[in-house]
């Protein structure tokens, strides 16, 4: 059962290390020569002005919700969408209707006005 | 021969026992040789698809590309590779150290870690879990993470605005790529990637559902964050987006992770939609799964450039717009159609494909009407726009 899973549990940890390793031999064979004209920020080569913390736009946020909302409405299909071929025409038609249950809270946020960049 | 890797596994694993090691011990070396052997091909392969991209861009406009180091040119990604190497990391001064050094290593292996549930030929898988398709979506979301966490930590205001472009572009596309995902599920009937390139001995999926590959394509095209879409690091606008601060391998990780991602956005397709390794001749000889698969790989590879040397880059309001109302939809109306449409061809008898293209043809004849509504209201509020302004403007003038 968890056989197939040592692979992707040996695979992870080498995806961070093989990159580290470069950016380490990167580290040890490039200059090291730090000045505050190089460590201060790039903004097109005028002085940063104020904070970095710039507050920005909400609508980025109501995304973010409107996506949670589907990632885990779309969480549940997939078990549904892995029995499909057991189902029935009604067991189908009833996935169907959480789907339009789903599409109803799009039209809602459509309607709401939260899709809109303003 | 019928298996010719599972041969050659079990070679290496006789060899190994007969070094004096147990058969448990022995198999995880093999495993973590296979690992590795996996990870260091495909952050190598990125050398040769950097050239292949700047070749083929640099012909469709009308350029020469690299063409000085090696034959063709073929040796300027590693000499690129040379002089990020003995570059010097900067750190900038107030960024969050260790998130900014921790953030490419995330986006690469976030990458990376796809590629152990994609079936490279027959019998020849990392791992065969009965979840793959639930995995990718997963393991391809700390990819985002990743590019949110850098933009975060560099102190820098262009940064973040690119990391904040990150959570309007990547979260929302990632809802049509799930939903497209959803439609090789159910027509699979299963989560693995291996049984899903099974099921489509018969006929590959993109017959069946045209409609989910372009979805799956379009927002995956958007999750890799490159041209038309590369919106998070927009030259023009941001300097470098979210890696603006980076410098040296560093950066170069950030660059090895988006092309790699375009190729796997290729391998992903290739697998899901257009049959992986299936082709003729595979049963008798498995190793010609693997010539199948690449060349499907580098077809849908080959369109993602021509994408990127085509179009120009979407505003953010014409993303948004272009996902919420126009993809989300029809990815749910694909959804809801296949899966009726399938299940009705299979207790009424009739032909599966011809049924499941009837269904893609209803909803794309709705969609062009949706459209062309859409355009005509456009239209309609323009020339109200227009009349309102010329007689205004025409009295100032006299």
């Amino acid at each position: 059962m968890l056989q197939p899973w040592i692979f992707i549990a040996l695979l992870l940890p080498l995806g961070i290390i093989l990159p580290g390793v470069a950016i380490v031999a990167n580290q040890l064979l490039g200059p090291h020569k730090p000045n505050p004209a190089k460590t201060s920020t790039y903004e097109c080569g005028i002085e940063t002005v104020g904070e970095t913390w710039v507050q920005l736009k909400g609508q980025y946020y109501i995304f973010g919700l409107i996506f949670l909302i589907f990632d885990i409405e779309a969480v549940f299909l997939f078990p549904w969408a892995v029995a499909y071929d057991k189902l029935q025409l009604y067991m189908v038609l009833e996935g169907v209707l959480f789907i339009l249950i789903l599409a109803a809270g799009l039209v809602y946020a459509w309607q709401k006005g939260a899709l809109e960049w303003v | 021969m019928s298996d010719p890797f599972g041969a050659i596994g079990g070679w290496l694993m006789g060899l190994l026992q007969s070094l004096g090691l147990e058969a448990g011990p022995a198999r995880f070396i093999l495993q973590f040789a296979a690992a590795g052997f996996l990870a260091t091909i495909l952050l190598l392969s990125t050398l040769f698809t950097i050239w292949a991209e700047r070749k083929i861009i640099a012909r469709m406009q009308d350029r020469l590309g690299p063409n000085r180091v090696g034959p063709f040119g073929m040796l300027q990604s590693v000499a690129d590779l040379v002089k990020l190497v003995t570059k010097e990391v900067i750190i900038p001064a107030g960024a969050d150290k260790l998130v900014y050094m921790i953030a490419p290593l995330l986006v690469v292996t976030s990458v990376v870690a796809i590629w152990a549930v994609v079936p490279l030929a027959p019998k020849l898988i990392g791992s065969d879990v009965n979840v793959s398709v639930l995995y990718i979506i997963s393991v391809g979301s700390i990819g985002t993470l990743g590019i949110m966490l850098a933009g975060m930590s560099s102190n820098n205001k262009y940064a973040l605005l690119g990391a904040f472009r990150t959570v309007a572009q990547m979260l929302s596309y990632a809802v049509p790529m799930i939903l497209s995902l959803l439609v090789p599920t159910l027509l699979a009937g299963s989560m693995g990637t291996v049984a899903i390139v099974e099921q489509q001995r018969a006929v590959p999926f993109f017959l069946l559902a045209p409609l989910a590959a372009v979805i799956f394509f379009i927002s995956s095209l958007t999750e890799v964050g490159r041209a038309p879409f590369d919106l998070a690091e927009a030259e023009s606008e941001l300097v470098a987006g979210f890696h603006i601060e980076y410098s040296g391998l560093s950066f170069g990780m950030f660059f090895v992770a988006e092309f790699l991602h375009a190729f796997t956005i290729g391998a992903l397709t290739a697998t899901l939609f257009l049959g992986g390794w299936q082709g003729p001749g595979v049963e008798q000889f498995p190793l010609l799964g693997l010539p199948y698969f690449l060349l499907k790989t580098l077809a849908v590879y080959f369109l993602l450039i021509w994408a990127r040397a085509t179009f120009p880059r979407v505003r953010i309001d014409q993303l948004n717009s272009l996902n919420w109302k126009f993809l989300t939809p029809l990815a749910l109306a694909v959804l809801v159609v296949s899966a009726v449409t399938d299940k009705l061809a299979s207790e009424l008898g009739w032909n599966r494909i011809l049924a499941n293209l009837a269904g893609e043809g209803v909803i794309v004849v709705g969609a062009l009407m949706g459209l062309w509504a859409y355009a005509r209201s456009l239209r309609r509020r323009q020339e109200s726009l227009r009349a309102q302004v010329t007689p205004s403007r025409a009295t100032g003038a006299s």
